[in-house]
């Protein structure tokens, strides 16, 4: 297991061997940086931490400017955790799109798009009550019953019910690498990834 | 979107067919793969739009087969497309010809353009 942090730039398609048009999104990744290493002896787990994304220095606090001056490198905007690598990294070490290969399968994780106060039927898929005619009207987005009368006496914690959709986060799993391209740092993913573009997104292999 | 511009421009290799236009009719020589065999299947009909930019380009052909109306979609730069031939340069008054959906016959005719 290794993985890079990106940034979603967006879906295109492009053909494969067969002639078969396929769906794609562009991801920049990388080049990251090692900004701190975890161990078992003082944080009780090991981990590396990744920076990725320039910003100003002016931006940044004066306690983040001490934690990038130690891995020697400049202020970065998204700093993300793994758990699991496969190479000994050291500090200050960076990590580009090498690691990945045309056809390798990775789980790609973003924050999906915020949707608001949405109903049960966009949150949950439920299918409404009742039908469109017959003199129905009102029902058609409606949840329906939350649950039985004098027994329980109350709705269940979770009952599935309206509220705030979206800005979650979202991992797909098995997506195909198609294409890398070291130079420019990008990588074409089949399918769809979640987020909207230039959200930040996480590559594992 | 420049990347993504980017790797279109890297990923897709551009076909090199003739320019035309909704209301052309023309000819697909289309590849078809049974099996381990391939084959050339040619399809003939009026292009009623051309949508999208780019490598994503696509084009709608309608032909009347036995009666009935069928549309085809093909991508301009697929690598299934052999050759396009331009049989009939059409004369219309818009870009997409969805109203020949409605007509048939005599009414679905397209005057073609003096070359």
């Amino acid at each position: 297991m290794s993985g890079i942090i990106g940034k979603k730039v967006g879906m295109t398609s492009i053909f494969d061997a067969e002639g078969k048009n396929i769906p794609c999104t562009v991801i920049e990744a990388g080049p990251c940086v090692v900004t701190q290493l975890r161990t078992v002896e003082r944080d009780g787990y090991t981990a590396i931490q990744l920076a990725f994304d320039e910003k100003k220095e002016k931006n940044t606090t004066a306690a983040l400017k001490g934690h990038f001056a130690k891995a020697k490198t400049t202020p970065m905007r998204k700093l993300v955790e793994f758990k699991t690598f496969e190479d000994e990294k050291n500090l200050g070490d960076t990590v580009t799109v090498d690691i990945f290969a045309e056809g390798d399968f990775v789980d790609v994780v973003g924050t999906s798009k915020g949707k608001g106060f949405q109903g049960v039927v966009k949150r949950h898929g439920f299918s409404g009550v009742g039908g469109q005619t017959h003199g129905q009207h009102n029902r058609m987005r409606a949840p329906g019953s939350l649950g039985a009368s004098s027994w329980p006496s109350k709705v269940f914690k979770g009952m599935r019910m309206a509220g705030r959709t979206g800005g979650d986060r979202v991992k797909v799993q098995n997506l195909q690498v198609l294409k890398v391209y070291p130079e420019q740092n990008l990588l074409v993913i089949s399918g769809s990834v979640p987020g909207a573009k230039g959200s930040y997104v996480i590559v594992d292999k | 979107m420049d990347l993504v511009k980017f790797v279109e421009d890297q990923a897709v290799v551009r076909n090199e067919i003739p320019s035309f236009k909704s209301g052309d009719t023309v000819a697909v020589h289309y590849k078809i793969r049974e099996g381990n065999k391939e084959r050339v299947q040619l399809y003939q009909g009026v292009v009623i739009q051309r949508n999208g930019v780019g490598a994503n380009e696509t084009f709608t052909v309608r032909k009347m087969s036995n009666g009935v109306g069928v549309e085809r979609i093909f991508p301009i730069n697929s690598p299934n497309i052999e050759k396009v031939e331009v049989v009939n340069f059409g004369k219309v008054r818009r870009a997409k010809l969805f109203y020949l959906r409605e007509l048939t016959g005599k009414a679905a005719r397209i005057k073609s353009k003096r070359v």
